[in-house]
């Protein structure tokens, strides 16, 4: 009897308070992207298109929590995915978006909507399609459990392989001293 | 013959009077510090030093070496408490590394890699530390600070000017410029002051200055820490 066909981990990733950086170092993984299509099935992602997050393996979240919106889509992942990863300094720490959290929030929205002189003054949006902004950008360890964080502004191509080889093949991802970045 | 003391099993020689982290890096032997420096006496502030003698943990920069004693350094027990002190200084400040000047030559990052901490894990303050770009020539960005007082000995120990100083106790403690309007461009600092280069992070940055040298060459990104053992010592070398 043949041995049956090896079963392909699924994989999600979505972008929250990011700046799509991560994703395009994922895709800097260049032709090895062919290897890892081998191994993972995609769901959920810019990728793909898919919209929804079914049930998963491995989820990589890029980006923090800057809105409703986002949090919501992170509690779905984390619903979904055996094993979340925070991907790249936004995931992990807030990032840039988090350096508008010493300023309160209604005088960043005020200075851009109704004060600051070349700007339109337009009111601050009030649309209620629009997800409302959270008082202050959080790192997403601080509102879902997250298994594996992999640091970088992005992690580079390689980081992002290492980081995947490692954990499909069970072992316990480690960057080393070169591909271990904060910036 | 030169007395010894051991460090994770290996033979330290040291001189009476040296500490215990003075003799290990003199001998090529990291341990992890922040608030340590060999050119000024021992502040003790950071703990991320601490090692264990004969048993009991202590701070290695303030520990005297003696004959015979049993030092353990590099054990997961003791990095792992090290990592969860380097955890808190990441979330105490505002460390935003792909937006800092220091990052690849800063000491607290480079620390943390070498632990391996893969996330800060503690909720974050985001504290409101407003910058000091008064003065023409430097910039403070105290978001930065992790009060290892380096900048405030050698600004009264060898300049003697007492530019700086740490204020408040305990989560409150901060650092403060000492100018009756607390701004750096009411004091007598200059760039040729040892306290313009000392700051192991990215507080005190001189200004018109940013990527001269590119990210990726810079001091961590050529060897981790623990390669240089003292980048201090090894900046003495070059
Ligand atoms: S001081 Fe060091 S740890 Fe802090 S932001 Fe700058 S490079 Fe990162
Ligand atoms: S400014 Fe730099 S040298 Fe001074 S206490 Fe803070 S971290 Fe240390
Ligand atoms: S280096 Fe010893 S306490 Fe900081």
């Amino acid at each position: 009897m043949d041995a049956p066909a090896k079963k392909k981990l699924r994989l999600a990733t979505a972008t929250l308070a990011g700046c799509f950086g991560c994703h395009m170092s994922f895709l800097d993984i260049d032709e090895r992207l062919f290897d890892l299509v081998e191994l993972v099935e995609f769901d959920r992602s810019p990728l793909t298109d898919i919209k929804e997050v079914g049930p998963c393996d491995i989820g990589l979240i890029e980006g923090g929590l800057c809105n409703a919106e986002n949090v919501h889509v992170l509690r779905d992942f984390r619903k979904h995915c055996r094993i979340l990863v925070a991907v790249g300094a936004c995931a992990i720490n807030g990032g840039l978006p988090a350096q508008r959290n010493p300023i309160p929030l209604h005088e960043i929205l005020s200075e851009v909507y109704l004060t600051e002189p070349g700007l339109a003054h337009s009111g601050i949006p009030n649309d209620p399609e629009l997800p409302l902004p959270l008082n202050k950008v959080h790192p997403i360890h601080e509102v879902v459990k997250v298994d594996y964080f992999l640091p970088g502004c992005p992690p580079s191509g390689d980081a992002i392989w290492k980081f995947l080889t490692d954990l499909l093949a069970g072992r316990e991802p480690e960057l080393g001293h070169a591909l271990m970045h904060y910036d | 013959m030169s007395k010894t003391f051991t460090l994770d099993g290996k033979d330290v020689p040291f001189r009476d009077g040296q500490t215990i982290i003075e003799a290990a890096l003199e001998a090529g032997h990291y341990i992890p510090h922040l608030c340590h420096h060999p050119d000024f006496k021992a502040h003790g502030s950071c703990k991320l030093c601490t090692v264990k003698v004969n048993g009991r943990q202590t701070a290695s920069c303030t520990m005297q070496a003696a004959e015979g004693q049993v030092v353990e350094s590099e054990t997961e027990e003791l990095n792992s408490e090290r990592r969860a002190l380097t955890q808190m200084l990441f979330v105490e400040g505002n460390h935003f590394c792909p937006s800092c000047e220091k990052s690849g030559d800063c000491q607290l990052q480079a620390t943390a890699y070498h632990l391996n901490m893969m996330t800060a894990h503690y909720d974050h303050f985001f504290p409101n530390r407003p910058l000091d770009a008064s003065h023409p020539d430097f910039l403070l960005d105290f978001n930065r600070c992790i009060l290892c007082s380096l900048c405030v000995r050698a600004s009264r120990d060898v300049d003697g000017k007492n530019v700086f100083a740490l204020a408040g106790r305990g989560i409150k403690s901060h650092l403060i410029v000492n100018a009756r309007s607390g701004k750096l461009a009411d004091t007598d600092f200059s760039a040729a002051d040892k306290a313009a280069s000392v700051c192991p992070v990215g507080v005190i940055l001189p200004k018109r200055r940013g990527f001269a040298v590119p990210i990726g060459e810079r001091t961590f990104d050529k060897q981790p820490i623990d390669a240089y053992v003292d980048t201090r010592i090894a900046r003495k070398e070059e």
